[in-house]
């Protein structure tokens, strides 16, 4: 049975260490979590404004190769390389940082954020950028107010980009009456369902929101633009509140009507609930949520409150596990077990790692930001845990930690590393049976106490 | 077709495990039982809601040429029966539509409404349910529903396809899942104690137990000793998952030519927001690259197939302020097989004009997707009139039988 410092490694964090301890207890993670965000300096991400222009660069070598000649291809195939280089690198360094942290929930709640509020894609300045936004966007506020991650993920020009913001026009705008363009109603509507309300809504409500998100653009370098002459004469009215004037548009009436979203009754359910079903269950007993909430609405959308309502609650420490590990957070759980250093992961040879990383984890059902639509990946168990993705997962716990030419331990004493107390009775006595080395590794690996949390 | 057992099973078999896996009932299905029923069903989930006016084109329709300029045959589609044209990206299917293989019901929705939520729209589609549980987790799908009522039905009877969870597949009739690029190929030892760690868990237990047994269907010969194995597996994971479409038909194909009776997938890039002219073209293009590669895959097989696509609603009626179109309502299904009875576009035509759009601004929907996909159960597998509209599509009027097959 996983005690409360195994729950606390795999159930809200990354995963056992063969050695280091990590937080124990609601009190330690939430500390855990206040003080500086020393990973990140650690593992250091490009900003944006550079990835933009890397983006860039990359149209211009694809444009020059349309023209024609052998000096233009090899210029583009380099190009193409350093960028994918680039994105898998990301990818390394993700992972990298859950295999450092000895917790891991920050890193934890990052990728439940990114989750919540998906990009993908490769669309202009947004290939290679979305690890950028991330770092930019979600990563400083998931322990702050909901609101304020809101506000800069809805007008980080990737979200901008990804739902299509860049091209909606108030059809009453001047820019609109002269080119005869008009709404488009993918970011207001996706804001609405998924970011914030989830329910309570008309669309009614979605096409005013629309309107009063007309202007919020990118420029050609990709970033951020605020045009008032694409944008709808105002006032606009979403659920019953009147937002903007009829000139100027501004802004702030934008950032007025974000900042109400986070604080309505609607969206402290739903993210509520969306924490609950990701970190307990799938279906969170509702004494949980009733907490989870309160402390939301008490606290003016206070992230760290709700977290900490969620791990106050009894809820958080049963012991069964209930929920699957997404192949990320496997695949890093996999490498902490094995004490894989960390900078180790962050400089591996691109190549292995989209070999024995990116792609398997593509068939194991999680496409690193390749999500198949705005609402993310499916968390359920049994939306990760079928025939076709469990062997995957099984494949990958049989072969990748050999493969990347790993240290491999004793399976008999991996087994207590990788699972601690959550080990049955079948798998210490399979691990000791496995006729290798690595087949003992990937039989823990691919046991059901590893791949659950 | 009987399956006996592969060697392999033999051996994890004979392995000795003492008490647990051989007391485990998934683990001795030496025989299979083969469907009573030659017909094949093709569900394909058209994800991001396709644009119904623009793949299926009423240019007749007086409204048609103001809501999507540069459509209809003037511009290079295809005229269907002097009202409809099919897009010019479908292009490749009109030997189908002439064969009478290939058939269209417009102007038909799920019973969803007014919150145009693709996700909530989605899970309506696959559950065969009224608005009422719209928003709501839903335990099963209707195909899943259907399958309880198949007399003869096994396991290997229905398959969902693809990286993705099919709820339309989800519930208590057991049935396979499978993607065409994973495979598991372990030692016989290995297999053996991973069966023993997974005899305690359902769901492991039970996904392993799919997982061998279809990768030992489709890849078991293929392999010889044990490193073979490692270095199959080790390919697998490694590739790049290229070449999906042809996989996917091979694979499908050869499923359908086996026991599986029933196959459900899904194909994206419906959601046209902008520059629908573009997008639309490679979603209509990989459907039409599809169908037609399963028809070759299936050869003989095609004359006792019907394929059914169904999305989750139309779009908006006018373009939008980017040359796409929003979330409708009203949409279009395409069925196709050797064993349609098709070169028709079924429905009944609301119209475009003043007043007749819904909300004044989607295609109104005058019949219920639901309905013709009860019918095509009723024609082929004989399902009752009373379990389509009791049971496995509760609350529908299932209205006049279209006589699709």
């Amino acid at each position: 049975m996983p005690d409360i410092a195994t729950l606390s490694a795999i159930r809200f964090g990354t995963g056992l260490t063969p050695d280091g301890v990590g937080p124990v207890g609601a009190e330690a993670l939430l500390a855990s979590l206040c003080g500086t965000d020393q990973l990140m300096a650690r593992f250091p991400e490009e900003t944006f404004h550079v990835r933009a222009a890397k983006a860039r660069d990359f149209q211009l070598a694809r444009r020059a190769r349309r023209n024609g000649g052998e000096e233009a291809e090899a210029a583009f195939r380099e190009v193409r390389r350093a960028m994918q280089t680039d994105m898998v690198r990301q990818l390394g360094k993700t992972i990298a940082r859950g295999v450092a942290d000895p917790g891991g929930m920050r890193e934890r709640l990052v990728w439940f954020w990114a989750d919540h509020f998906t990009t993908a894609g490769t669309r202009g300045p947004m290939r290679g950028s979305i690890t950028a936004y991330i770092e930019e966007a979600i990563r400083p506020h998931v322990t702050g107010r909901f609101g304020n991650m809101l506000e800069v993920a809805v007008l980080h020009p990737v979200m901008l980009l990804y739902l299509d913001q860049d091209h909606s026009v108030g059809p009453n705008s001047r820019f609109g009456l002269r080119q005869g363009r008009g709404l488009n109603e993918n970011l207001a509507r996706e804001v609405l369902e998924l970011h914030t309300l989830g329910t309570g809504y008309t669309q009614h409500d979605v096409t005013e929101f629309a309107e009063l998100l007309t202007g919020l653009s990118t420029t050609r370098e990709g970033e951020f633009a605020f045009r008032a002459a694409r944008a709808e004469p105002g006032p606009e009215t979403v659920l019953g509140k009147s937002y903007g004037t009829w000139r100027p548009a501004r802004l702030d009436s934008i950032q007025k009507a974000l900042r109400d979203l986070a604080l309505r009754p609607e969206t402290a359910r739903h993210l509520s609930l969306k924490l609950a079903r990701h970190f307990l269950t799938d279906t969170p007993p509702e004494e949980v949520l009733v907490k989870m909430e309160t402390a939301y609405l008490e606290s003016g959308g206070d992230l760290l409150q709700t977290y900490g309502a969620m791990l106050a609650h009894p809820a958080s420490w049963q012991p069964d596990l209930l929920k699957a590990k997404s192949p990320l957070l496997f695949v890093t759980s996999a490498l902490k077990a094995l004490g894989v250093p960390p900078e180790a992961v962050a400089v591996a040879d691109p190549r292995d790692l989209r070999r024995y990383v990116f792609r398997p984890m593509i068939v194991m059902g999680q496409h690193w930001q390749g999500a198949p639509g705005p609402d993310g990946f499916p968390d359920s168990l049994e939306g990760w845990i079928r025939p076709q993705t469990l062997a995957a997962r099984i494949g990958w716990a049989m072969l990748a930690p050999d493969q990347l030419g790993l240290d491999l331990p004793d399976p008999r004493v991996f087994v207590r590393h990788a699972l601690a107390d959550a080990a049955s009775p079948e798998v210490i006595w399979a691990a000791a049976r496995a006729e290798t080395r690595t087949e003992g590794i990937g039989l823990v690996l691919a046991s059901s106490e590893f791949q659950r949390r | 077709m009987a399956h006996t057992m592969s060697r392999r099973q033999l051996i994890l078999r004979a392995t000795a495990l003492g008490c647990s896996a051989a007391a485990s009932p998934l683990l001795t299905p030496v025989t299979m039982a083969r469907a009573a029923t030659d017909h094949r069903l093709v569900v394909i989930i058209l994800r991001g809601g396709m644009d119904g006016l623009a793949t299926i084109q009423p240019y007749g329709d007086p409204g048609f040429a103001g809501l999507r300029p540069e459509h209809g045959p003037a511009f290079g589609d295809h005229d269907l029966d002097g009202f409809f044209a099919l897009n010019n990206n479908l292009g490749n299917l009109m030997p189908l539509w002439q064969a009478g293989e290939l058939a269209f019901a417009h102007a038909v929705s799920t019973p969803y409404r007014d919150r145009r939520s693709h996700f909530d729209g989605q899970d309506l589609l696959e559950a065969g349910l009224g608005n009422d549980h719209a928003g709501r987790r839903h335990n099963d799908g209707w195909l899943n529903r259907f399958l309880q009522t198949l007399p003869g039905a096994a396991r290997e009877t229905a398959l969902a396809v693809g990286r993705r969870h099919m709820l339309i597949l989800k519930g208590q009739a057991p049935a396979m899942s499978w993607a065409p690029e994973a495979r598991l190929a372990l030692s016989p030892a290995a297999e053996a104690l991973l069966a023993h760690i997974y005899h305690d868990d359902d769901l492991f237990r039970e996904a392993f137990d799919q997982a061998q047994h279809l990768s030992a269907e489709i890849f078991g010969d293929q392999i010889g000793d044990e490193e073979d194995m490692m270095q199959a597996m080790a390919d697998a994971m490694a590739s790049t998952v290229r070449n999906e479409r042809h996989n996917l038909t091979a694979f499908l194909g050869e499923q359908l030519q086996g026991d599986t009776r029933i196959v459900s997938f899904s194909l994206g890039g419906w959601d046209t927001h902008r520059n629908q002219t573009g997008g639309l073209r490679r979603a209509l293009q990989q459907f039409s690259g599809t169908l037609l590669g399963l028809r070759r895959a299936l050869g003989a097989v095609w004359r006792q197939t019907t394929v059914v696509a169904m999305t989750e609603f139309g779009r908006t009626a006018r373009l939008n302020g980017s040359r796409g179109t929003d979330h409708g309502t009203g949409g279009a299904m395409i069925f196709a097989g050797g064993a349609l009875r098709g070169g028709r576009v079924l429905g009944q035509w609301p119209g475009l004009g003043e007043g007749d759009l819904y909300a004044d601004r989607d295609l109104a929907a005058t019949g219920d997707v639901r309905a013709y996909a009860a019918w095509l159960l009723a024609g082929l597998y004989g399902t009752d009139r009373a379990v389509l509209e009791g049971e496995i599509f509760p609350g529908l009027d299932l209205g006049t039988n279209p006589n699709l097959t």
